[in-house]
């Protein structure tokens, strides 16, 4: 039986964890034993971990010329200046670079949950298992965390720019990223799904305005912005503070708002930041040119 | 509902950086090489809509051509695919036309099979007519594929052939150009039908062409 809602993931939980029920969910789904479950799950964050190493070596720029070399300053800096947050920022920020970058240059990655929203979860759980020295076993628990949370949003709705906007890529990738997190701190299911909620209540009405139809401006820095989202929403969660909408209702008003969204700011690149004086110029170059 | 997979949301391994219009695109070309099956020569791609517009920044006319010469999603030579490709002519056409969907494309090899397929979303995709037959080939099951002459009987006599190797039938789809004309027949299968299978239902009268289409990976 499918599992639709988060209230439903909470009844079947028990005393299990999320990751627990996901891997037995998508075991009976597939027909594959849960080791296999998790062989496949670790190919995703093996080549996750590969996709961040690739892209903090490279500078290599997209289509635009205008992105593609911005990890490697966030590195210089993060080597010449001390920062305010600490090594988990800089790595959270540096590695959802690195991954959006290496999409933009059709490198190898892993969509999580689409391709333009790539750097987001990678970064939260690779930066953190990095710097806790969280073993492979609990990164896996903890990517299985973030695709349950995804998959029953996407059960509601449909995880593209072009249907809900930018809440349903990088909005949902941050709250999947939230929960991971938790996960990994060793949050319990009720503070894994505040976590999730709390992320998520706080990017609706994202819009996708991608200049040019290029998943470069804006979406490459936002993995980096909501990267670090999940980590505020994960913080609060596990300290007890709660979201009062409850998770299943929040997801209903990212859907609603998705709905409710004008075409123009749905990656159709005719409104937004797409239509600005500055990404028409771009346009025209572009264009003829090509 | 039909209930999903997590990897629908933690997965694809995929070369970037569009789900819809790069990985779509190589799944696409994939699903008509496994369709044609023969080597080719030359192949011509029309490009619809959002595939016409956004499709050049998102390495979508690589992705077709990728898929087509048998490279997967995440192939990290598919950016270099015009640089490695030999011996095959290949070209675009751009065209804007609202009655088909907005990630739509007709793939015509050797100028002789016109394969036409939409890429629905996160990678998924169509196929949904092959030289002017309606047809519903997901790649998410092993496909054989029919045509043959429109009569009374050809249903049962192909459900039986599968039927005796103890094969479930998933889905079955028929579409067929008049009555007692050309027919297509698209049956989706829970396992692979071996060369026996397709062996025996091109010895059965009237049946032009039958092909084992395997599903993607």
């Amino acid at each position: 039986m499918a599992i639709l809602s988060f209230e439903e993931l909470k009844n079947r939980c028990g005393s299990k964890s999320v990751y627990e029920v996901a891997q037995e969910e998508e075991s009976s789904l597939s027909e594959i034993e849960v080791d296999v479950v998790r062989l496949k799950v670790l190919e995703d964050l093996t080549a996750m971990k590969a996709a961040i190493k690739n892209g903090l070596k490279s500078t290599e720029k997209g289509i635009s010329g205008w992105c593609g070399d911005d990890c490697a300053k966030l590195r210089k800096r993060y080597r010449d200046t001390e920062t305010l947050f600490g090594k988990v920022f800089e790595k959270i920020t540096a590695y959802a670079l690195a991954t959006a970058e290496e999409n933009l240059r059709m490198g190898r990655i892993v969509a999580c949950p689409t391709a333009g929203s790539c750097g987001i979860v990678p970064s939260v759980i690779i930066a953190v298992a990095e710097e806790r020295k969280i073993p492979e076993s609990k990164q896996i628990d903890a990517l299985l965390t973030a695709g349950m949370i995804g998959l029953i949003v996407s059960n509601k709705v449909q995880l593209a720019g072009a249907v809900a906007g930018c809440q349903a890529e990088c909005g949902v990738a941050s709250a999947m990223a939230a929960g991971a997190l938790v996960e990994m701190l060793g949050g319990n299911t009720e503070e894994i799904l505040q976590a999730a909620a709390l992320a998520m209540k706080n990017i609706l009405g994202l819009t996708c305005d991608p200049v040019c139809g290029l998943v470069e401006v804006p979406c490459i820095k936002r993995n980096a912005f909501l990267g670090v989202h999940a980590v505020t929403a994960a913080e609060l969660a596990l300290c007890g503070v709660e979201s009062k909408i409850p998770i299943d209702e929040v997801t209903d008003v990212l859907k609603r708002t998705g709905e409710l969204m004008s075409p123009v700011l749905k990656e159709t690149s005719t409104g937004g930041l797409a239509k600005t004086k500055t990404a028409l110029e771009l346009e025209k170059v572009l264009f003829n040119k090509n | 509902m039909e209930q999903k997979s997590i990897f629908s949301v933690i997965s694809p391994i995929m070369v970037g950086p569009s789900s819809s219009h790069t990985a779509g695109a190589v799944r696409l070309g994939l699903m008509a090489r496994n369709i044609y099956k023969e080597s080719f020569s030359k192949v011509k791609f029309v490009l619809y809509n959002s595939f016409a517009t956004t499709g050049f920044g998102h390495g979508t006319d690589k992705g077709l051509l990728a898929g087509l010469l048998g490279y997967t999603v995440d192939d990290s030579l598919i950016k270099d695919i015009f640089n490695i490709v030999k011996d095959v002519e290949y070209s675009y056409e751009y065209v804007q036309d609202i009655s088909r969907h907005p990630n739509s494309v007709d793939i015509i090899i050797d100028d002789r099979m016109k394969i036409s397929g939409d890429s629905v979303g996160a990678g998924e995709i169509r196929i949904n007519n092959i030289d002017g037959f309606e047809v519903n080939i997901k790649g998410n099951y092993d496909t054989l594929l029919l045509m043959y002459k429109d009569k009374p009987g050809m249903i049962s006599e192909v459900a039986e052939i599968i039927q005796k190797q103890r094969i479930n039938i998933a889905t079955l789809h028929c579409d067929r150009s008049s009555k007692g004309g050309v027919a297509s027949m698209c049956i989706e299968l829970d396992i692979p039908a071996g060369d026996d299978i397709v062996n025996e239902i091109k010895k059965l009268s009237d049946v032009f062409f039958v092909t084992n289409v395997r599903k993607l990976k």
